[in-house]
C-alpha cells in the first residue's frame, strides 16, 4: 500500500527536480509518439529543445524566444496575483485585445505626425484598455457578486468581435485596398515598438515583462498587499479578520492583471505584429494561465515557465518544417509536457510512504 | 427588411438542434462541478468525442454506435484529468486547460484519414401521426433521438440530484469534501466517476456536432462550444433546468442573429454576434442577486490527511 | 549599438550563405507556410494537395517542407525566416495576413524567392498570386438563376472583404441576367472556420425560402443542411465536395494551385523566376469547375459550360457593362470591363442586391 503524506514544508529538492523529471518523462513519451508517427524520436526531441537555443541558427531563435515569451510572462504575472488570492481572471485574452486596440487606436489617431510623445501615450492607452476591460468583471463582482470567471471569459468573445469590427471598419487602413487590417505600425516610426538593439528581440514588451517579474516578486515578498493576497487565498475568513478589504483586493488583482495583459497586447500590436487584424490574438491570454500555474504562481517560476512554453512553440515549428511532424503532434507533445509538470509537482508537497496504511 | 421571412416554427425548432451539443457538454460538467471539481477540459473532451464518434460511425455505418464510442472516448480522456487531479493532486484549472490542448492535438492525429468523408446519416425519430399536429409536431417532434436523449438526461440528472441518495452524496462531496470524507464517503472515487460521466457527456456532445449538426470531420471543428458549455453551467447556477433555458438562450441568439441578417435587418454583425455574451453577462448580474449556488469545494484539492 | 547591428548583420549573412547556396546543386527546396491545419478540408487542404503535386512532379529533384496552423504576425515571420535559414529556395506564404511578414523576411533574404497568395505587395523577390474565383461564381450564379424556383438565393459570406463581395456581385449579375426576379439573401458568418455556425447559417437561409445556397466558407455543413432539407441545391467550395453529388451539390469551385506551384518551382530550377503578379482564373486552370451534375437540366448545363469556355478563353469578362452600383451610379458603361484594380478592392454591391455591406 502506498500512501501520500503531506510534507511539513515544500521540498526544495523536488521543487527543482520535478520540472526536470517532467521534461525527461515528456521526452520519453513524446519520443514514443514521434516514433509511432514514423519519425526519429531523438532527432525530433533534439530539434524541439536543442535547436532553438544551441543549434546552427540559435542567433536567430534566441531573440525569438524573447518575443514569444514576453507576452506570456507579462500576462501570467498579472494573473498569478489574482490566482493566489482566489480571484479567477480567465479573460486575459480579451484584455490583451482591448489593450492592443486602445494602444493602436491612439497611434493611428496621430498618424502621420511624428513625435516622441506618441509611443508613451500608446503605452498608457494600452494599459488603460486592458484595465478597463478587467474592471467590468471586477466591478460586477464587487457590486453584485457576479462570478468573475464567467464574466471575464464572456468578455473575451465580446473583445474578439470588437477586434473584427475595428479591423474591418474604423481602423482599416485607407491604403489597404479594402482588405481588413490597420496600417502597419512598424512603418510608423513614432508608434513602432522596435527592438531596442536591432535583431536582439529586446523590445519594450520584453523590458516590461522583466520589470513585472521584479515588481511581483517584491510585492509578494515584501509588501503588505502581497501578504493580503496570500492570506485571502489561503484562508479568506482569516483575511477578513485581519483587516483585508476583499472588494479592494478584487479591484486591485483584476485591475493589475488586466493592465498587464493590455500592455502585452499593446506592445505586440506596435511591435512584432505591427497591425490590428481580425486574427490578431493568438491565444496568449489562455496560454498564460497555464504558464502561471506551471510557474507555481511564483514570479521566477513564471519567467522560467514562459521561456519553456516559448521554446516548445519555436522548437515545435522547427520540427514541423524539418521533420514533417504535423502541428497536432506538437500540440499533443505540449499537452504531455503540461501533464507531467502538473503531475510531478505532487512530490514537492507530498512524499510517498510505502507499507501498510496505519490504522487511525 | 422583411421580418415575415422568418418562419417562427422553424426558428424555434432550430433551437433544439443548436442547443443539443451544449446541453450534453454542460449537463456533464454540471455534475462534475456539483462534486466540487472544475474541469476546464470540456472542449478537449468534446473534440475527442467528435472524432471517436465520427470514425466509428463511418467504419460501422451506425451513428448510434458512433455515439457510444464518443461517450467512451470522452470518458477515457477524462480519466487523464481524473488521474492528475485526484491522484496527483494537480491544480484543476491548469489540468483542464492542458487537457484541452492535448485533446485538440490528439483528435487531429486520430482524424487524419477522415477529412472529407461523409458520415452515415442519423434518421429523425418517427412519431407517426403525432408529428402531423400543427406547431407542436414540427417544433417538438421532428428531431433525432439524441435531442430527446439530451432532454431526458437533464431530467434524470435533476431527479437524481434532488431525490436520490446518490445525489445527496454527490452534493455533499461538492459542498464540503472534508465533512463528506468524515462521514465515510469515498470522495475521490465519487469524483472520478463524476469526471468520467462528464467526459462521456462531452464526448456525445462533440459527436453530435461531427455526426449530425455539421456533419463532417475537420480539425478543431468544435470551435469553442466547450467553452460556452462551461459558461452555461455557471449561468445556470448549477441547476439542471436553468441549464436547459440557458442552452436555448445561447443557441437561440445565434439563430436570431443569423435570421435577422437573412431578413435584411441592418445591424452591424459584430455587435449581433457579441450579443449572446453581453446578454449572458446581464442575466448573470440579475441571477447573482440571489446568492450564487456554487458548490462549496469547487476547484479545491482534496487530500485525506488522516 | 552599431557593433551589435554589425554582428547581427554578419550573422544573418552567414545564415544566408549557408542557407541559400548550400543545397543548390542537389535539390530545390520549397517551403509552404499554411494558415490552417492541412486537415481543414478546404483552403489549406488544397494548398497542401498542390504541394504534394509538386513533389510528385519533380520527385527527387525537389524537397518540400511545410508548417501548418501558423498564426499571422510574428509567428509567420519566424517560420518564414526559419525556412529561409534552412535553405529554402522558394517559399509560398498562403494567407493574406502573411503579406507584411513576407515582405519583411524577403528583404533579409534577397536570394530566396517568395510567393505570397492573395496580397498586393510585391518586391524584387516577392511575387503575388491569386485566383479569379469570381469567374467560377459567374457560372454558379447562372445555374442558380436558372434553377431557383423560389427566386431566393442564399449566400453565406465569411467576412465582408473585397474577395467575398466580388464573388457575391459576380454571382448576382449572372443570376439576374437569366432571371430578373431573383433575390439574394446574404448572411455573414463572421468567421473563417466554424462548421456549426455555417450549418446554422445554411439552415436559416433555407428556412427563409432559399432553394439555392452559395457559400464562401469551406465546410460541407451547408451541403448537409441542404440535403436534409431536400429540394435545395448547393455548390462545392474550395474542394469538389463530390460526396454530396449529384444533389444537393450540382457543381463546385475548386482551388487548384498545383499548375502554378509546379510552374514557379520549375522557374526557380531553371533560374528564370521573376517577380510578378499572377491573377489566374479558369483559363489557366487555377480555378477548377467541378463536374456539373445531372441534376442540372441539359440546356442549363450546356449554357453553363459555354459560359465557362468564354470565361476561360477570355472572350467574356464576368464584369462587363452596362452595370450600375447599388446606389444607381454607373459602374461600367456598355461593353466596358472592370479593371483588376477595381476588382481587387471591390467594396460595393452592384445594383439590385438588397441590404448594406456591414462594416
Amino acid at each position: 500500500m502506498i500512501a501520500l503524506v503531506k510534507r511539513p514544508e515544500p521540498s526544495r529538492v523536488f521543487s527543482l527536480a520535478a520540472p526536470v523529471l517532467a521534461v525527461l518523462a515528456t521526452m520519453v513519451f513524446g519520443g514514443l509518439l514521434f516514433a509511432i508517427l514514423g519519425k526519429d524520436p531523438l532527432l525530433a526531441i533534439k530539434t524541439i529543445f536543442w535547436e532553438p537555443v544551441f543549434g546552427e541558427f540559435a542567433f536567430f531563435y534566441r531573440p525569438q524566444l524573447l518575443i514569444k515569451g514576453a507576452p506570456l510572462v507579462l500576462i501570467a504575472i498579472g494573473l498569478s496575483l489574482g490566482f493566489k488570492a482566489g480571484i479567477w481572471n480567465i479573460g486575459a485574452e480579451g484584455q490583451y485585445i482591448m489593450g492592443a486596440l486602445f494602444g493602436a487606436g491612439v497611434g493611428l489617431a496621430f498618424y502621420p505626425a511624428e513625435s516622441a510623445l506618441i509611443f508613451p501615450l500608446m503605452v498608457l492607452a494600452g494599459a488603460l484598455g486592458g484595465w478597463l476591460w478587467a474592471m467590468i468583471p471586477a466591478i460586477l463582482k464587487v457590486r453584485f457578486g457576479t462570478n468573475e470567471i464567467l464574466v471575464s471569459l464572456m468578455l473575451v468573445y465580446v473583445a474578439e468581435q470588437f477586434l473584427a469590427s475595428m479591423s474591418l471598419g474604423l481602423m482599416r487602413s485607407p491604403e489597404g485596398m479594402g482588405f481588413p487590417g490597420s496600417r502597419n505600425l512598424q512603418q510608423y516610426a513614432s508608434a513602432h515598438n522596435a527592438d531596442l538593439i536591432t535583431g536582439s528581440g529586446m523590445h519594450w514588451g520584453v523590458v516590461a515583462a522583466f520589470i513585472a517579474v521584479i515588481f511581483a516578486y517584491v510585492l509578494m515578498a515584501r509588501h503588505r498587499l502581497g501578504f493580503a493576497i496570500r492570506v485571502t487565498g489561503d484562508a479568506p475568513r482569516a483575511a477578513a479578520f485581519s483587516g483585508v478589504n476583499p472588494a479592494r483586493l478584487v479591484l486591485f488583482c483584476l485591475g493589475t492583471s488586466g493592465l498587464l495583459a493590455g500592455l502585452a497586447g499593446m506592445f505586440e500590436v506596435s511591435g512584432p505584429a505591427g497591425q490590428v487584424t481580425i486574427d490578431f490574438n493568438v491565444g496568449y491570454g489562455f496560454t498564460a494561465i497555464i504558464v502561471a500555474f506551471l510557474g507555481r504562481l511564483h514570479p521566477v517560476g513564471i519567467l522560467l515557465a514562459g521561456g519553456l512554453m516559448a521554446l516548445t512553440y519555436i522548437g515545435g515549428d522547427i520540427a514541423q518544417s524539418k521533420l514533417g511532424l504535423p502541428a497536432a503532434a506538437i500540440q499533443v507533445f505540449q499537452g504531455m509536457l503540461l501533464f507531467f509538470l502538473l503531475a510531478f509537482d505532487l512530490f514537492t508537497n507530498y512524499r510517498l510512504r510505502f507499507g501498510r496504511a496505519e490504522v487511525v | 427588411m422583411d421580418l415575415s421571412a422568418i418562419n417562427p416554427i422553424l426558428f424555434v425548432a432550430g433551437f433544439f438542434v443548436a442547443a443539443t451539443p451544449l446541453i450534453f457538454a454542460a449537463i456533464g460538467e454540471l455534475v462534475v462541478e456539483r462534486t466540487g471539481v472544475l474541469n476546464l477540459g470540456v472542449e478537449g473532451m468534446m473534440i475527442i468525442g467528435a472524432i471517436c464518434g465520427f470514425a466509428v460511425a463511418v467504419e460501422t455505418g451506425s451513428p448510434l454506435l458512433g455515439f457510444g464510442a464518443a461517450a467512451i472516448g470522452g470518458a477515457v480522456l477524462s480519466l487523464l484529468f481524473a488521474f492528475l487531479t485526484q491522484v496527483m493532486l494537480a491544480n484543476q484549472v491548469a489540468s483542464g486547460l492542458a487537457l484541452t490542448l492535448f485533446g485538440l492535438g490528439f483528435s487531429a492525429l486520430l482524424g487524419q484519414s477522415y477529412v472529407g468523408v461523409k458520415p452515415p446519416r442519423m434518421a429523425d425519430m418517427n412519431f407517426g401521426p403525432l408529428a402531423e399536429i400543427p406547431v407542436i409536431g414540427p417544433v417538438f417532434l421532428s428531431h433525432d433521438i439524441i435531442v430527446y436523449l439530451g432532454l431526458a438526461l437533464v431530467a434524470c440528472v435533476w431527479a437524481v440530484l434532488k431525490f436520490t441518495r446518490a445525489g445527496l452524496v454527490l452534493r455533499a462531496v461538492g459542498e464540503n469534501h472534508d465533512a463528506a470524507h468524515a462521514l465515510g464517503f469515498k470522495v475521490k472515487r465519487i469524483r472520478t466517476l463524476a469526471i468520467m460521466f462528464g467526459g462521456a457527456c462531452a464526448g456525445v456532445g462533440g459527436a453530435y456536432i461531427s455526426l449530425i449538426r455539421v456533419p463532417q470531420w475537420t480539425e478543431g471543428m468544435t470551435a469553442g462550444v466547450g467553452w460556452i458549455a462551461l459558461a452555461l453551467v455557471v449561468f445556470a447556477s448549477w441547476k439542471p433546468f436553468r441549464l436547459l433555458l440557458g442552452a436555448y438562450l445561447f443557441g437561440g441568439l445565434v439563430q436570431l442573429q443569423l435570421n435577422l441578417q437573412g431578413a435584411g435587418v441592418a445591424i452591424p454583425v459584430e455587435y449581433l454576434a457579441m450579443s449572446p455574451y453581453v446578454i449572458t453577462i446581464v442575466v448573470l448580474v440579475f441571477l447573482s442577486r440571489s446568492k450564487s449556488a456554487a458548490p462549496g469545494s469547487l476547484g479545491r484539492i482534496f487530500h485525506a490527511s488522516s | 549599438m552599431k557593433f551589435t547591428k554589425l554582428l547581427t548583420g554578419a550573422a544573418l549573412a552567414v545564415g544566408l550563405a549557408t542557407g541559400a547556396y548550400a543545397d543548390d546543386q542537389e535539390k530545390t527546396k520549397v517551403g509552404f507556410v499554411f494558415v490552417g491545419p492541412v486537415g481543414d478540408g478546404g483552403w489549406t487542404y488544397e494548398h497542401n494537395q498542390a504541394r504534394l503535386a509538386v513533389e510528385e512532379k519533380f520527385g527527387d529533384k525537389v524537397e518540400t517542407v511545410y508548417v501548418e496552423s501558423v498564426a499571422e504576425g510574428p509567428d509567420s515571420e519566424r517560420v518564414m525566416t526559419q525556412m529561409a535559414l534552412d535553405g529554402a529556395d522558394l517559399i509560398f506564404t498562403t494567407s493574406f495576413g502573411y503579406m507584411d511578414p513576407t515582405i519583411n523576411v524577403a528583404k533579409k533574404f534577397p536570394n530566396v524567392k517568395f510567393e505570397h497568395a492573395t496580397g498586393y505587395k510585391q518586391a524584387e523577390n516577392v511575387s503575388t498570386y491569386s485566383a479569379r474565383f469570381y469567374e467560377g461564381r459567374a457560372i454558379q450564379g447562372h445555374i442558380a438563376g436558372k434553377m431557383t424556383k423560389s427566386n431566393i438565393v442564399g449566400y453565406i459570406g465569411s467576412y465582408p472583404i473585397p474577395e467575398v463581395i466580388r464573388g457575391i456581385n459576380s454571382a448576382f449579375i449572372h443570376a439576374r441576367k437569366v432571371n430578373p426576379d431573383v433575390q439574394f439573401k446574404i448572411v455573414w458568418a463572421y468567421t473563417w472556420f466554424d462548421p456549426a455556425k455555417e450549418a446554422d447559417a445554411a439552415k436559416v437561409l433555407i428556412e427563409q425560402g432559399a432553394d439555392v445556397v452559395l457559400q464562401h466558407t469551406d465546410s460541407t455543413a451547408p451541403q448537409a443542411a441542404a440535403q436534409e432539407a431536400g429540394n435545395v441545391i448547393t455548390f462545392g467550395q474550395a474542394s469538389d465536395m463530390s460526396q454530396y453529388a449529384p444533389l444537393p451539390r450540382v457543381s463546385s469551385i475548386i482551388d487548384d494551385w498545383a499548375p502554378y506551384y509546379i510552374a514557379r518551382t520549375q522557374a526557380v530550377m531553371d533560374g528564370t523566376w521573376t517577380s510578378g503578379n499572377t491573377w489566374d482564373g479558369i483559363g489557366a486552370g487555377m480555378v477548377g469547375i467541378g463536374e456539373i451534375s445531372d441534376a442540372v437540366p441539359a440546356d442549363v448545363k450546356a449554357e453553363a459550360l459555354a459560359l465557362k469556355d468564354s470565361l476561360a478563353d477570355g472572350s467574356y469578362h464576368a464584369f462587363t457593362g452596362p452595370l450600375n452600383k447599388q446606389d444607381g451610379s454607373v459602374f461600367l458603361a456598355e461593353g466596358e470591363t472592370a479593371d483588376d484594380g477595381t476588382l481587387a478592392g471591390m467594396n460595393f454591391y452592384v445594383e439590385g442586391i438588397e441590404g448594406d455591406i456591414p462594416l
